[in-house]
């Protein structure tokens, strides 16, 4: 990695922190880099305090470090809070419009106000400036940021383009001239531009759902989850997929059912809080094995908790919500581009086991913007399972929709094909369908339903090892932590330490035996879960009888970065 | 040509007497008078006694949970608008556990018919008070009188403008029947609340209440789209309780929203992963 830096645009919400942020995002993908930006917002909708991060590599990155190399101040307490984080770098502010209760030599200051007045007649425009001059310090060319300017501004016509392309051009050269420290923080283009993808993990969810063919998404929206509910909905007409608001999370995953039951490839999206209200529809789903598809997107609970942070504290009651014993499937992607064949897949193993299937991400996944390389929609294929009707006309004995069969999978018609009738019941039920509380076809009934989850576990992926195979500690991650976690690795595998990763991104079923020998390798197992509980750890005790020897846990809202885990290795004296 | 007995006949787990057996018939004669084949139809419903209708009938059926009759019905008729789609529930189901669907499932005007089996009282969990108890109902649960308003659930449908609302009674099956047919050659939601007397628990609402006091509307040349009148009319209740059609707004329906629903039903539409291609292109 010969480049690494930071830039971080701090501000209060309304001050089109989002914007800049994108823009400069975008545009240095657009130049090459590996991008990857996060952003940290309170539940609120103006004001409070919110950042917008961008890190810039020349290699593959999917975590976020903690210093910053640029920081552009858009309100005061971005000084007061991030002036500190800024070790050897600069910090861009506008001094007439922002109190600056700092004497550091950081700071540099840009009337971006001013040059917006003077160059376009509004102050407006003073985005724009700051834009340029961010660009102007990393003493890259303008080009690619005129582009993303005209792609961002397109609808509001070209004297709106101009007069941003002007301010954004005022703030490069104002830095060009002015800035004492030249091309301290020049960069040079990578270059690798063609085929990489910015995208955020929900983006990536929604992709896969489309490739996949989703036919129906009810949800009631709850952050961090909304972003996938709005990206499917945008795109439905063109998809032919219908996206309908319930009332609340009990109508959503109750009108999913109805749909997938009828035939539709149907989807929830939810977070931890309206889960809780979907838990007892879950038990529907298993029970009357209809196939659904439930984005989870985590955030720290309990109760409304901090609605815009992240956690993965979810886990032990995804795994055993609802009353009763049913399979469900639990995949949890680790960057945009799991989050895309994960979801694609998601929908295959509920058509096929016809269970519920969860896609258990988090704000971080969620709402971080990765470089990623493009996804490739010919390797999704879309497979329903289900009676065609010259099969049914074929067919010699009468339907029955819970059919005893040796996998416990019951070959599913729809409701309306011709010669069958289709029967779904919440109660234990016979074969057809209709209610029976009799002992042994209680037991035919549950095992039946049971059978499917030995069946999934036979067949589902096992954990990817990131780093030399044969390492003596092996950290062990699910979901969101991918990119700190195999950062953790190239760090310490360059120091010459002897580390790995083992990401899990199929969590329930887990394939015992292979899991078993991944996990009995390395000396030291250190699983680093976003809770307090150690909820991985105990799953793979519990499923796997895998002990792990350490854990490192962060609650705090925040998710990890590769400084956190190699201080926490350290403390722990694993390294 | 469809016969009553395409759509089978059950042994049940309703007490002899019950309100339930009139209805049943009626929602069986009315499908087959509308000429419906059992494979087109499909029965949604929650729990209670009323919602193991589907059981007991020859056709499609999701017997789902508690209160939640209506959203996999909307679900379902999303899924495949080809089905006929009757949600089948009862005051407690619909009016109490599922009071907040009943109301969203009325703004959204899906083309479904609710039956809804009114007797006043929880049957399957053995007489306690419902959300439609008359004040002064003494049950075990109720020691002192239900004292809680009860819940009109026509006043209540017509004043969010729900596009058909009917009630009907179930010791009057060839009238039901007439209600439940036009119910379900309405485009849109239609409402039939059903009075029914439960022989077991409620002994204040009988089969001799009730027949004193129903009276059919239609001979009374009552205007059936005028809301405020109708609003009125639906707060009718005590020496004469009156029963047929009380409004009908033809409006939208949920599905003619649905563009993608022109071309055929939802679910037969095909898949076409390489068209993410072109959303990809935005991101690259």
């Amino acid at each position: 990695m010969n480049i690494d830096l930071n830039i971080k645009v701090g501000g209060a919400a309304g001050q089109g922190l989002q914007t800049t942020g994108m823009a400069l995002a975008k545009t240095l993908k657009k130049s090459g880099f590996h991008v990857f930006a996060t952003q940290y917002y309170l539940s609120r909708v103006r004001g409070g305090h919110n950042t917008f991060k961008i890190r810039i590599s020349d290699s593959p990155i999917a975590a976020m470090t903690e210093s910053v190399d640029l920081l552009l101040a858009l309100d005061s307490q971005s000084i007061d809070k991030h002036l500190s984080e800024v070790k050897d770098g600069v910090v861009v502010v506008d001094a007439d419009v922002v109190k600056v209760n700092s004497s550091s030599e950081s700071i540099f200051h840009v009337p971006m106000l001013e040059i917006a007045k003077d160059v376009c007649g509004d102050k407006i425009y003073s985005n724009s400036v700051s834009m340029g001059a961010v660009i102007g310090l990393l003493c890259l060319d303008m080009s690619d940021l005129e582009e993303i300017l005209k792609a961002s501004f397109k609808k509001k016509g070209e004297e709106i383009i101009q007069k941003n392309i002007n301010a954004a051009r005022a703030g490069y050269d104002h830095v060009k001239e002015h800035y004492p420290g030249g091309c301290k923080f020049s960069v040079s283009d990578p270059g690798e531009k063609e085929n990489m993808m910015l995208i955020s993990g929900n983006e990536a969810v929604g992709l896969g759902a489309l490739a996949a063919g989703v036919q129906f998404l009810s949800a009631y929206p709850m952050t961090p989850s909304t972003g996938v509910m709005t990206y499917v909905a945008a795109n439905a007409d063109k998809f032919n997929a219908v996206v309908e608001q319930a009332e609340d999370e009990l109508a959503a995953l109750n009108m999913v059912l109805g749909a997938s039951y009828a035939g539709a490839r149907s989807m929830t999206t939810t977070s931890g809080g309206g889960f809780a209200l979907m838990a007892e529809a879950l038990g529907l789903a298993g029970m009357t094995e209809t196939p659904a598809v439930i984005f989870l997107c985590q955030r720290p609970g309990p109760a409304t908790g901090l609605p815009t942070m992240t956690e993965q504290g979810d886990l032990q009651f995804v795994l055993t919500a609802a009353q009763g014993e049913f399979p469900r499937c639990i995949l949890a992607p680790g960057t945009p581009e799991e989050c895309f064949y994960l979801t694609a897949e998601a929908f295959n193993i509920a058509d096929k086991y016809q269970i519920p299937v969860f896609v258990l991400s988090d704000q971080y996944l969620a709402d971080s913007l990765f470089t990623s390389k493009r996804f490739d929609p010919s390797k999704i294929t879309v497979e329903r399972h289900l009676l065609s009707d010259s099969e049914l006309r074929t067919k010699k004995e009468e339907y029955k929709r819970y059919k005893l069969t040796p996998l416990g999978i019951s070959p599913r018609a729809l409701p309306g094909q011709e010669g069958v009738l289709v029967l779904s019941d919440s109660d234990e039920h016979d074969e057809f369908g209709h209610i029976c509380e009799d002992a042994e076809n209680r037991i035919k009934m549950n095992d039946k339903r049971m059978k499917k989850l030995e069946v999934l576990r036979d067949e589902i992926s096992v954990a990817k090892v990131y780093g030399n195979p044969n390492a003596s500690t092996s950290l062990i991650g699910w979901g969101s932590t991918y990119g700190p976690l195999a950062e953790v690795v190239d760090i310490l595998t360059a120091k010459g330490k002897s580390v790995n990763l083992i990401h899990f991104t199929h969590i329930h079923p887990l394939p015992v035996e292979a899991t078993k020998k991944l996990l009995s390798k390395a000396k030291k197992t250190v699983c680093v879960e976003n809770n307090s509980t150690c909820q991985f750890s105990r799953h793979l005790k519990l499923e796997a009888d895998v002990k792990i020897t350490e854990n490192i846990l962060r609650f705090d809202g925040e998710p990890f970065s590769p400084e956190f885990i190699i201080a926490a290795l350290k403390e722990k004296e694993v390294i | 040509m469809v016969s009553i007995e395409d759509y089978g006949n059950f042994e049940t787990a309703w007490c002899p007497g019950c309100g339930n057996f009139g209805i049943l018939k009626a929602i069986k004669q009315a499908l087959v008078n509308l000429g419906r084949s059992p494979h087109e139809v499909l029965v949604a419903s929650g729990i209670g006694q009323s919602s193991k209708t589907p059981h007991y009938l020859n056709c499609n059926g999701f017997n789902g949970l508690h209160g939640r009759s209506l959203p996999p019905a909307t679900g379902a008729k999303i899924a495949n608008h080809e089905l006929t789609v009757i949600a089948v529930t009862g005051d407690g189901d619909c009016y109490g556990e599922g009071g907040n669907h009943f109301l969203h499932t009325v703004r959204r005007n899906p083309d479904i018919t609710m039956i809804v089996h009114d007797n006043q009282i929880y049957g399957l969990t053995k007489g306690q008070a419902s959300p439609t108890s008359e004040i002064g109902m003494k049950t075990k649960v109720q020691t002192h009188g239900v004292f809680n308003m009860p819940l009109n659930p026509l006043s209540l449908a017509i004043s969010l403008d729900c596009s058909f609302v009917a009630r009907g009674y179930a010791g009057k099956v060839s009238h039901l029947t007439s209600l439940i047919e036009k119910a379900i050659e309405h485009k849109g939601l239609s409402l039939v609340d059903v009075l029914q007397p439960c022989v077991s628990f409620n002994k204040l609402n009988t089969f001799k209440w009730y027949s004193e006091r129903v009276y059919e509307m239609e001979d009374t040349g009552y205007e059936l789209n005028n809301r405020v009148k109708a609003f009125e009319k639906s707060m009718e209740w005590g020496e004469k309780i009156p029963l047929g059609v009380f409004y009908v707004n033809e409006k939208p329906t949920f599905g003619d929203y649905l563009d993608v629903l022109r071309s055929g039903p939802l679910y037969k539409n095909k898949p076409a992963p390489e068209k993410v291609n072109d959303l990809i292109d935005g991101f690259v």
